[in-house]
């Protein structure tokens, strides 16, 4: 077998990526106490409305600024159907998925087979050229690295700002929340906003520097990986990277072993990273007092303010 | 001087008016009671204070200003702080956190924490700012409340139902705080159902009856009875029960353990007690004791060892909840809305549901519905309930109705045992001596009742036996005559008597 550790760690790096940046928006989301799971269409639109603005404007900046925003359009959508109109957040949420896909392809129409501008690697001054680490750390898109800053920046935000301290409160008890005074719906909506512009992010992520290319689909259940990938660091920051990373190493691994042709059927293989995820969110779950302790308590219920 | 005056204030929701011309005013130094059954419109009235409703007419002054808050943060701005009936907190956040949460312009966390401190320390109410509101016993949490006003430094603290949930030690705790707050200058506007700590704190009351104004009064010149019927507007009758003779044990209960599902709930610990035909056993304790897995262990809906628990002699300790309705144990838990009712169904449909197979309102997995809707009827008719008609759902019924209806359900099925949990919470003066009275002539009647209760005064009227649950522990049961409130206090903050 020829599989280089280090290749395979750098590359697992960039698979993760999308993933990463969309879980990052939906924990924020699920943290104000918003069930979105239209993380999959929010994804495919960031990445069919980035790619078109990247391929017009030639700017693949453009096209992340696009993709954020087209994100955020979707979920502002999702933002009034259960803020304003107060309709279920599931039911919502599978429908802007399929929405989202639905109007990806519509808009993509006349894009499959044309290559994106590409997207140059960061320049940290030769550090590239250290062995093994070079490769891992210093080898990557910007966009690599702000997914890990902007991580950080929700760590810093949720534990040590005091807009981070309303946002949990506002996930924890929107009763209570509601009662002292704070703007429950504004505070949702903002997350809610957040998460669609990181979703798009993750996608355009995918179209302009992973694949890139813009095929039908292409998010492939990226987005429902996100959303596992939440419960899976139990609304921790830090556990995002863990899981995101921990998901593109399996994806990574099995398409080499494939590459090197191993006597495993290529389904098995495939499926491997979706084993895996239940896998883990079974063995999280286990614990139903844990599970329950980290939770937003008010995680996908329905605020009416009755006063 | 006075402090806050209201002028007039009128509220009106679709179908009701809830407050209807209201005028009163609070001096400096004042503690104000504010009296009414529920419904009356004291919760409408004091959010308009707080700035989270506006009025539709009327209007208040503060301090001599005009004063109309257009959120909580203008409220609390002016002066005026406010602990909730239900807790404005969050279980998952610690204390310091909690309390940042309620003030304007939170100084840094450390700052935070040794002003907590500092207050704690100062009205007697030990606070620890970086433990988990989740794990902190109700008492605490109202600590948690009061100490997140006492930092803002108001000039009228509202209190909505603060000693609903304490024990009598924890009240006095609470009193003393408060007088010396008075003291200090602060106004302070006081609701509470209970008549007597009223008597004992207040100067004045202002008395609501359907969203007016119906007397005002100097508690220390009435009764607690005149001041109730003052509330309900008519004579009050007081429940009598009959007989205190005692059958053959009913329900046996023996060394019953159970951990607890909930991660902030309590585990419950080698309960063990016998419960007699024509007995009503009270079981008081502070709310978190282990009461709702108590109520959860003998309804079925956990089970337990087999032989835990024993229903005239066949063990059920791994029964479920139909197997012990069938076999005549029936419950009625303390949430009414949404474990004993079903909100969106009507009553007919939740009569189906407690009653189907013992009332027999089905056959070869048809429901049938016109003996259902006669039952629902007849416990309409027996047991006051007041509704339009069966067929309006739960949820529309007012708390003291429906709780009326959970009762009536349960009683009307004839159990050989009943189980209820805080049967007359948040229930009003004459809906509660009326449930009171049922749960008496069920036990005249023949059956075992056990009645978990906070309210003290309720368990020391109805009670043959007395327990107190205290950490998932069960005292051993006694006859409740000659027991003392103060003795029960002890017992409720875990120690032995």
């Amino acid at each position: 077998m020829d599989i280089s550790i280090v290749s395979l760690v750098a590359t697992l790096i960039v698979a993760a990526t999308p993933i990463l940046l969309a879980a990052t928006g939906e924990l924020i989301v699920e943290k104000s106490g918003v069930l979105n799971l239209g993380v999959e269409g929010m994804m495919i639109i960031g990445a069919i409305s980035g790619f078109i603005a990247a391929v017009n404007t030639g700017s693949p900046l453009m096209g992340f600024i696009a993709a954020a925003a087209a994100g955020a359009v979707l979920a502002l959508l999702f933002a009034i159907l259960t803020q304003v109109l107060l309709a279920n957040q599931v039911a919502s949420g599978l429908a802007l998925t399929l929405f989202g896909l639905g109007l990806a392809a519509l808009l993509g129409h006349s894009y499959a087979g044309i290559k994106p501008p590409s997207t140059p690697k960061m320049e940290w001054m030769g550090l590239a050229d250290i062995p093994v680490v070079g490769p891992i750390l210093f080898n990557h898109d910007l966009m690599v690295y702000f997914s890990i800053l902007l991580v950080t920046l929700v760590w810093v935000f949720l534990k040590f700002t005091r807009g981070g301290l309303i946002l949990r409160a506002v996930g924890e008890n929107h009763d209570a929340a509601h009662a002292l005074g704070y703007k429950v719906v504004r505070i949702r909506t903002l997350a809610i906003l957040f998460g669609g512009a990181c979703a798009g992010l993750g996608g355009a992520y995918l179209s302009l520097i992973r694949v890139p290319q813009w095929t039908e689909g292409m998010t492939a259940g990226a987005g429902w990986i996100a959303l596992a990938i939440v419960v899976f660091a139990s609304w921790k920051p830090w556990r995002l990277i863990l899981g995101a990373y921990l998901f593109g190493g399996v994806t990574i691994l099995q398409l080499n072993l494939q590459a090197n042709g191993v006597d495993i059927p290529v389904s098995y293989l495939s499926m491997a990273p979706y084993l895996v995820t239940i896998l883990v969110l079974v063995i999280m779950s286990a614990d139903r007092t844990r599970a329950s302790l980290n939770a937003p308590a008010s995680l996908g219920k329905i605020f009416h303010a009755s006063s | 001087m006075t402090l806050i005056t209201l002028n007039g204030l009128t509220k009106a929701y679709p179908g009701v008016i809830a407050n209807d011309d209201v005028s009163f005013d609070i001096d400096k130094g004042e503690v104000h009671a504010l009296l009414g059954e529920n419904g009356a419109g004291k919760s409408t009235l004091v959010k308009m204070i707080y700035g989270l409703v506006k009025p539709d007419s009327g209007q208040m002054t503060f301090n001599g200003e005009i004063f109309a808050p257009a959120e909580p943060r203008a409220a609390r701005i002016a002066g005026v702080a406010m602990v909730f009936q239900h807790f404005s907190l969050f279980e998952a956040l610690n204390v310091a956190e909690n309390i940042a949460l309620g003030m304007e312009n939170p100084p840094k966390p450390n700052v935070l924490s040794e002003q907590i401190r500092n207050v704690s320390t100062k009205y007697g109410l030990t606070l620890d700012p970086d433990r988990l509101v989740g794990d902190l016993s109700v008492g605490e949490r109202q600590r948690v409340e009061i100490i997140r006003c006492l930092l803002q430094d108001p000039k009228l603290l509202i209190m909505d139902e603060p000693t609903s949930v304490l024990t009598p030690q924890e009240v006095d705790v609470l009193f003393t705080t408060l007088r010396r707050l008075r003291d200090e200058g602060t106004s302070i506007l006081y609701i509470s159902h209970k008549l007597e700590e009223i008597k004992a704190l207040c100067e004045r009351a202002t008395i609501l009856r359907h969203g007016k104004v119906v007397g005002t009064c100097v508690p220390k010149d009435e009764t607690a009875k005149s001041m109730a019927e003052m509330m309900v507007g008519a004579k009050l009758k007081t429940p009598k029960k009959s007989a205190t003779k005692f059958g053959a044990p009913l329900l046996v209960v023996e060394n019953m353990s159970q951990k607890s599902i909930d991660p902030f709930g309590t585990s419950l610990k080698n309960i063990t007690f016998n419960l007699r035909a024509g007995e009503v056993m009270g079981v008081a304790g502070v709310a978190g004791n282990g009461q709702d897995e108590l109520m959860l262990a003998l309804s079925g809906e956990t089970l337990t060892d087999a032989e835990s628990v024993k229903l005239e002699g066949a063990f059920m300790g791994q029964s479920g909840p139909v197997e012990r309705r069938l076999r005549g144990l029936l419950t009625a838990p303390e949430e009414r809305l949404g474990h004993a009712a079903a909100p969106d169904m009507s009553l007919t449909e939740n009569t189906l549901l407690s009653g189907f197979q013992r009332q027999k309102l089905g056959r070869r997995g048809f429901v049938n519905k016109a003996g259902a809707a006669a039952f629902a009827q007849k416990i309409i008719e027996e047991f006051d309930v007041r509704t339009p008609s069966v067929r309006n759902t739960a949820k529309s019924l007012s708390g003291g109705n429906l709780q009326k209806f959970v009762v009536g359900r349960e009683v009307l099925q004839n159990p050989t045992v009943f189980i209820v949990n805080q049967p007359t919470w948040g229930v009003d003066a004459a809906a509660a001596a009326s449930i009171r009275q049922a749960l008496l002539e069920l036990a005249s009647g023949g059956a075992g009742v056990l009645v978990i209760s906070q309210d003290l005064d309720e368990l020391m009227e109805i009670s043959d036996t007395f327990a107190v649950l205290s950490e998932g522990n069960m005292s051993t049961p006694r006859p409740a005559k000659g027991v003392t409130v103060e003795e029960i206090g002890l017992m409720m903050g875990g120690t032995k008597v």
